[in-house]
């Protein structure tokens, strides 16, 4: 059994003493952010990014993973609680979770929620390390005209499941390529769109990019609404479910889990969309859809498991084929290119400890969540009495001297406050800052395949459409956009989005 | 008369026109090359183009496509945490961690509506070790603790 030997080796770098405590730090500092709102994993990440430097890149990627699964832990927590999402993937709990707080069973809902985030969790292990070697062997086969492709397919991909203006998303990502672009062209040597600021020869960071269009945009964002937090917190009597609430959990889990695995592998899902798509289908299959908003075990277990399975299964893009799917995704990339770690199928290959050492340290993350969490729900309830007010000065502070010990520059930290004020602006105007940052992310690579695909075929355009798997993928990506630009589909898509929100 | 009908989309579609103008202008320095053999200006100069071209669809659809006003814009939380960002890169080097972080702490503080200095410079000096214990002493980063680089 490959997959066996593949895993022990992976469990035991997971094992390690040093990557135990990372994957410990990371699920706790998940959990912290998840169960605080206004700062979500994007912003963590980027901000913990930088303290990295100094860790084995294994144990580097084994914690920022950590925060990312970790904070769909976190964000069921309040969410059932004081019936505020931590998380944007965890609003849909807050309708059944809450109602189940309310009449006393928040323990009930907190240990589903939690029992089934690790039944999810091990099965998306599972999935992430069995389809990984067949996966990267199909990626290995990849020319340059492929790959072009199947970053156009991801792209397209990740704006069409994601809400808002499909025509500003592309825009967006259009915008993410441009600014991927400046800094020194490896081909020429040429420094581009640098305007003679010699740091932006090097181009630009992905950590200030991030920091500033999500973490500094968000604090600003959240300053701008004055109402202040309302907390009406729920006693816990027992953890136990009844025996009823049991039988309607467990297939909901199983179907939270299935729906979560697969849309989470697809570009541009994630924890978010996987938990909302999940709370819709339990609506819909329930034999009493009525019971829906009033406290239904299923509408907490579903979509609890599914984003926890998303969350894990859009790691799957990233290490097979070396493409970010969502803008976690894209900090993993960035990470990675920090210590010298080119993304793709040869991952695996190259580095196999930590390329199974990761997978195998999200199961560990995951034992360490429901063994954690569940005693730990008290210290929790009482950091979320944190005033805002005192929180976001330090989340500034961390960012500054994050950015700042990059390069030890200060252009890291006016850059960054420029794409916060861009930021703010994208959030006026209604424009997703995901997409270009994941344009920006590929922006290289993508230019770098479009050249060589051309070379190859001495200029011809057409060597896209005549190799047989490029051709597939672009006809994918043209029609998702067609089906999102059908009228009558749209009008649907719409009402499925206010369903939701 | 034509009127915008959607701000949002309108306002949007100028900004992508223009980003895609200055990509294209600036780009207009590198060398193009052929398609078989890029020069550093190929890209950018398809980006541009369809950067403009969709800037263009948005803003002329906004015209036809109704849509929700231009928020408000509150300037104070904007200047009051990028500026006090500012300052922190400005001085960080001669000042020191624990004055910069002090000062960032107090200063971003103010943004806030329910701003209580007290509070905000105890909270400053505490995270001013917090932030030397990590940075400076655990992870080694190369910043001086007081003025003067020491």
């Amino acid at each position: 059994m490959d997959l066996l030997n593949h895993l022990a080796l992976g469990f035991s770098v997971a094992l390690a003493g040093v990557n135990l405590l990372y994957a410990f730090i990371g699920v706790v500092l998940g959990t912290l952010i998840g169960v605080l709102p206004g700062i979500g994993p994007v912003a963590t990440i980027a901000m913990l990014l930088p303290t990295t430097y100094a860790l084995q890149p294994v144990s580097a990627l084994i914690m920022l993973a950590g925060i990312y699964y970790g904070a769909q832990y976190g964000g069921s927590t309040t969410a059932i609680l004081i019936n505020m999402p931590g998380e944007s993937s965890s609003v849909v709990t807050c309708l059944d979770g809450h109602k189940l707080a309310l009449k006393g069973q928040a323990g009930a809902a907190l240990t589903i929620a939690a029992l089934g985030s690790f039944f999810a969790g091990t099965v998306a292990t599972i999935l992430v390390a069995s389809v990984a070697i067949p996966l990267s062997e199909l990626a290995l086969k990849f020319g340059p005209a492929e790959y072009f492709s199947l970053m156009v397919l991801g792209l397209i991909g990740a704006v069409v499941l994601a809400h808002g203006s499909l025509l500003k998303a592309i825009a967006m990502i259009i915008l993410g390529l441009l600014l991927g672009i400046v800094g020194t062209d490896v081909n020429s040597g040429v420094p581009r769109f640098a305007f003679g600021i010699p740091e932006l020869t090097d181009g630009i960071g992905v950590v200030t990019v991030a920091m500033g269009l999500f973490g500094f945009a968000e604090i600003i964002g959240n300053l701008e609404v004055t109402q202040a937090r309302e907390m009406v917190s729920a006693k816990i009597k027992g953890f136990w479910l009844t025996k009823e609430q049991f039988r309607k959990a467990w297939p909901a889990v199983l179907r939270g889990t299935g729906l979560g695995s697969i849309l989470g592998v697809l570009p541009g899902g994630g924890a978010m969309l996987s938990s909302f798509a999940s709370y819709t289908l339990e609506k819909k299959i329930a034999k009493d859809p009525s019971e829906f908003g009033n406290g239904a075990i299923q509408g907490v277990a579903g979509p609890e498991s599914a984003n926890n399975a998303g969350a894990q299964t859009s790691f799957i893009p990233l290490l097979t084929l070396g493409i970010p799917e969502n803008a976690v995704m894209a900090l993993m990339v960035g990470a990675m290119t920090i210590h010298n770690i080119q993304p793709g199928p040869q991952v695996m290959t190259s580095n196999p400890s930590l390329f199974w050492g990761l997978i195998a340290s999200m199961w560990v993350g995951n034992l360490m969540l429901v063994v954690l969490n569940l005693p730990l729900i008290g210290m929790w309830i009482k950091l979320l009495q944190v005033p805002y007010r005192m929180l976001y000065p330090a989340i500034l502070l961390f960012c500054s001297i994050g950015v700042y010990s990059i390069n030890n520059t200060n252009m890291d930290i006016y850059l960054t406050v420029l794409f916060g004020l861009i930021g703010v602006v994208f959030v006026k105007l209604e424009c997703e800052p995901a997409p270009l940052l994941l344009g920006f992310v590929l922006g290289p690579m993508m230019e770098e395949n479009l050249r060589r695909a051309l070379l190859l075929s001495r200029g011809d355009p057409f060597v896209f459409f005549t190799r047989p798997l490029s051709l597939a993928m672009l006809v994918m990506a043209a029609l998702l956009v067609l089906v999102i630009v059908l009228p009558n589909v749209r009008r649907t898509r719409k009402e499925a989005f206010q369903e939701e929100a | 008369m034509a009127v915008v009908r959607s701000p949002k989309d309108f306002v949007a579609g100028l900004m992508f026109i223009v980003v895609g103008i200055a990509a294209i202008v600036i780009a207009s320095n590198y060398t193009l090359g052929t398609a078989a053999r890029m020069g550093p200006g190929y890209f950018p100069r398809i980006l541009g183009i369809l950067m403009i071209t969709l800037g263009a669809i948005l803003a002329l659809r906004s015209f036809k496509l109704k849509g929700e006003p231009l928020p408000g814009w509150r300037w104070k939380p904007v200047l009051v945490v990028l500026g006090s960002v500012v300052i922190f890169g400005a001085i960080v080097n001669w000042a020191g961690l624990v004055l910069s972080t002090v000062l960032l702490i107090v200063m971003s503080s103010a943004a806030s509506h329910e701003f209580r200095p007290k509070e905000a410079v105890i909270s400053g000096i505490l995270l001013a070790i917090l932030a030397v214990g990590v940075f400076v002493i655990g992870l080694k980063l190369q910043i001086g603790i007081w003025p003067g680089g020491h």
